[in-house]
């Protein structure tokens, strides 16, 4: 067991998951107490010492089915004799792949009924006989078995099988379309379990195949705060979004932080309150507290196609920040800029947002390439003269100005103005400077310039982010 | 309390109508048996509080709990001097040196306990709940390190004080922000979910009295439902226990769309979740 456990650690920590000395040490010290036949109990075990973060999980899962995955059973005895004195509706005797013949019909049924009934043992079984008839799987190809779980379900017919589940658990009675509506995702969380189901056998197989460490390491995927945010898919980024939540608090009290220094004024009707519980003897001074700081935030958001996976980033950034900053001002650009902050009000939902982004706000004012200068300038002219010494203004974009004029001076003047200037850039720095991107022109500018390429790289910027405290005064 | 398997622990947390799932009996099993802290996060109102109110109930144990909030520190989480008992101590005792009498004021008599000492010198084992400890500041956690791995308190004055007996620690969180690794590694990881309908019918019966099965289950599949649409806050177990009972006094035996529509704010409470509900799951919108 012990083997397995630390080669299991190994493949969690491949995989991007912390863990740490004391909690592996951990995990062996509870895998003793428990009962080893179970493989959940196992599992949750494992889970609890092991994984301290709810978006390592899938990375664990993935890893626990590898290494932990029951070995299948050889076809032909698999089959054969125990579902025959079991009787029952699914995979019936004879039925089985030891006989030779191969009924899709009757495989169907069994599944159906197994799902119908929640018969965990009879689906199982069918599960087991449909990737075994089904998938086709060739021993010794390096495959993460998504080929075989999309073959296997395509022959299984979903569409036909969500029908007929429909159709068994509705009873006689006619449906209400509410009725309808409920039934059918109670079908849809049935077909997932069947998915499931054929997702595990698989990998089961493909581990009796191909051994552990080699499937592991062929189904490893990068943990959500490694993705590349440029090419994140939109599973990717719904993913993410759990994430930003705390990360906007995080900013928001960063932002709100001031150097330590003396605390208030004193506060004498709070002195005295105090000392008379002691009789004035001794006297503990009070001072007031200082006033908490109202960070105000102007976010300017490069919403261009290049920038279209990154930006819709950006703008569920925006989305989240807007309920943490109650001064929130967002900015989107393509060649011209114009204010959105209207568009993610409190009670709107990030979908309607993002679509009245690209409907109503004038963001594009030639030919829709990006233009950091004429954007730049608009944003000065039109808003300029609102900005103040306690405005922390955060760009994002690429700085790829398709040669246009940078206009970096006009940059130099909004820094001036604002308590801080920071830029995000999601290109590689390595790639920063070539070609049409201007972003040491504007860099010079800038309080600081982050890499922003990944989650990960957010919250380092989050939570190293240092902010002059306020302009000194020029005319206090 | 000492617990065979995680069956026992599911069977003793039934008594008092919580229904564990398998992670949350195992991890809570193991927390009796390594004595160490668990961690419970997940979502508002999934019983994560619940769980160590529970265990105590169960167990028979006393519940100590530690409500955390900004700004929370060592004064209110661990100890103080009682600053008035010593001064009147100097006061009332002129006979004595000041040598004898500085000994004196540092013993525990003078000693004000507050929620993690107080677990900690307990006689009888005790649960010890320290309620969402993500609202204190990075700086604070610091404070529930020494008391998580090792279930003792270092006063300067007096020295070590190590626990009389082993309490069971639970710390929630929110999750509204990243808790620090140091925290993290003392700790079991528990993240409790929405449970998936068949459970959260089987509270629902456990938690509402009069409350028939098919109701239940009807109740139980509209929260999955609504759950899966992209709300502001999705209804927490809680609130779907609070909706089971308003069916109840409304004497309602089925739940339909008017039904649905007239008592959706049980259950969401932004109107705009609401509004999206009631577009998404009836035909006729909720005024």
């Amino acid at each position: 067991m012990l083997p397995v456990i630390t080669g299991f650690i190994d493949e969690l920590r491949e995989a991007g998951v912390p863990v740490s000395m004391v909690e592996s040490i951990d995990a062996m010290k509870a895998v003793e107490a428990i009962d080893l036949a179970s493989r959940t109990a196992l599992r949750e075990t494992l889970r609890a010492t092991l994984v301290k973060n709810l978006r390592h999980e899938r990375a664990f899962d993935t890893a626990f089915d590898v290494y932990f995955s029951t070995v299948p059973l050889p076809s032909g005895e698999s089959d054969g004799s125990p579902p025959a004195d079991q009787g029952g509706e699914a995979a019936g005797g004879e039925g089985g792949p030891g006989s030779g013949d191969f009924d899709p019909d009757q495989l169907f049924n069994a599944l159906l009924n197994a799902l119908a009934g929640l018969d965990q043992e009879a689906l199982r079984r069918g599960v087991r006989e449909a990737v075994e008839r089904l998938a086709g799987m060739e021993p010794g190809r390096p495959v993460g078995g998504t080929y075989y779980l999309y073959r296997t379900l395509r022959r299984l017919d979903l569409a036909q099988l969500e029908a007929q589940l429909m159709e068994a658990l509705s009873g006689d009675d006619d449906l209400t379309e509410f009725e309808e509506r409920l039934l059918r995702e109670e079908v849809e969380s049935l077909i997932e379990r069947l998915r499931e189901e054929v997702q595990e056998e698989i990998r089961r197989r493909l581990v009796a195949d191909r051994g552990r460490e080699a499937v592991a390491k062929t189904l490893r995927r990068p943990l959500i705060e490694d993705i590349d945010l440029m090419h994140a898919t939109s599973a990717d980024l719904a993913e993410m979004e759990a994430a930003i939540g705390p990360l906007t608090r995080k900013l928001a009290a960063r932002l709100a932080r001031r150097r330590k220094k003396r605390t208030g004024r004193l506060d004498f009707r709070r002195t005295v309150r105090r000392s008379l519980a002691t009789g004035g003897v001794p006297a503990d001074p009070q001072f007031k507290h200082p006033r908490p700081h109202r960070p105000e935030v102007w976010l300017l958001c490069d919403i261009s196609g290049s920038m279209a996976t990154f930006s819709r980033f950006t703008l569920q950034f925006t989305h989240a920040m807007a309920t943490h900053f109650s001064k929130l001002r967002s900015f989107a650009f393509v060649d011209t800029i114009d204010e959105v902050t209207e568009f993610f009000g409190p009670g709107i939902d990030f979908g309607s947002a993002v679509s009245r982004i690209t409907t109503e706000a004038e963001v594009v004012w030639l030919d829709g390439h990006s233009d950091y200068g004429n954007s730049l300038e608009t944003f000065h002219t039109r808003y300029g003269s609102q900005l103040t010494s306690r405005t922390t203004v955060i760009i994002t974009g690429d700085a790829r100005n398709n040669y246009r004029p940078a206009r970096d001076g006009i940059l130099a003047d909004v820094a001036k103005a604002s308590r801080g200037l920071v830029w995000l850039n999601p290109e590689p720095i390595a790639y920063w400077d070539t070609g049409d991107s201007a972003m040491s022109h504007y860099g010079r500018h800038c309080t600081s310039v982050h890499e922003v390429r990944t989650l990960r790289q957010l919250e380092e910027f989050v939570e190293t982010l240092t902010l002059p405290s306020g302009r000194p005064r020029q005319n206090a | 309390m000492h617990f065979d398997g995680p069956t026992q622990v599911a069977e003793s947390l039934r008594s008092v109508n919580y229904l564990a799932d398998d992670r949350i009996s195992q991890v809570v099993f193991l927390a009796s048996r390594l004595d160490k802290p668990v961690l419970v996060e997940g979502p508002a109102g999934v019983g994560k509080t619940e769980l160590a109110k529970a265990m105590a109930a169960s167990t028979g144990r006393e519940l100590i709990r530690l409500q955390c909030y900004e700004g929370l520190d060592e004064a209110k989480a661990l100890y103080e001097w009682n600053y008035k008992k010593q001064l009147l101590r100097i006061q009332s005792d002129v006979d004595h040196d000041w040598d004898t009498i500085s000994h004196d004021i540092f013993s525990e008599e003078f000693l004000l306990t507050r929620p993690l000492l107080a677990a900690i010198r307990a006689t009888d084992p005790v649960v010890l709940l320290i309620d969402e400890v993500d609202r204190v500041e990075v700086e604070t956690e610091a404070l529930l390190l020494e008391i998580l791995s090792d279930f003792q308190v270092s006063i300067p004055e007096l020295g070590t004080m190590s626990a009389n007996t082993q309490p069971l620690v639970f710390l929630t969180s929110n999750n509204t922000r990243e808790l620090s690794e140091a925290l993290k590694r003392r700790c079991l990881f528990l993240h409790i979910d929405y449970p998936d309908a068949e459970r959260e019918q089987l509270i629902l019966e456990a938690r509402v009295p009069g409350l028939s099965g098919h109701l239940a289950g009807q109740v139980a599949k509209v929260a999955r439902s609504i759950r899966s649409l992209d709300l502001k806050k999705a209804p927490s177990v809680s609130e779907t226990i609070d909706w089971a009972r308003t069916l109840i006094a409304l004497s309602v035996e089925e739940v339909d769309e008017d039904v649905l529509g007239d008592t959706l704010h049980v259950l969401l409470k932004y109107q705009s979740d609401i509004e999206r509900a009631a577009k998404e799951l009836t035909s006729t919108p909720a005024s």
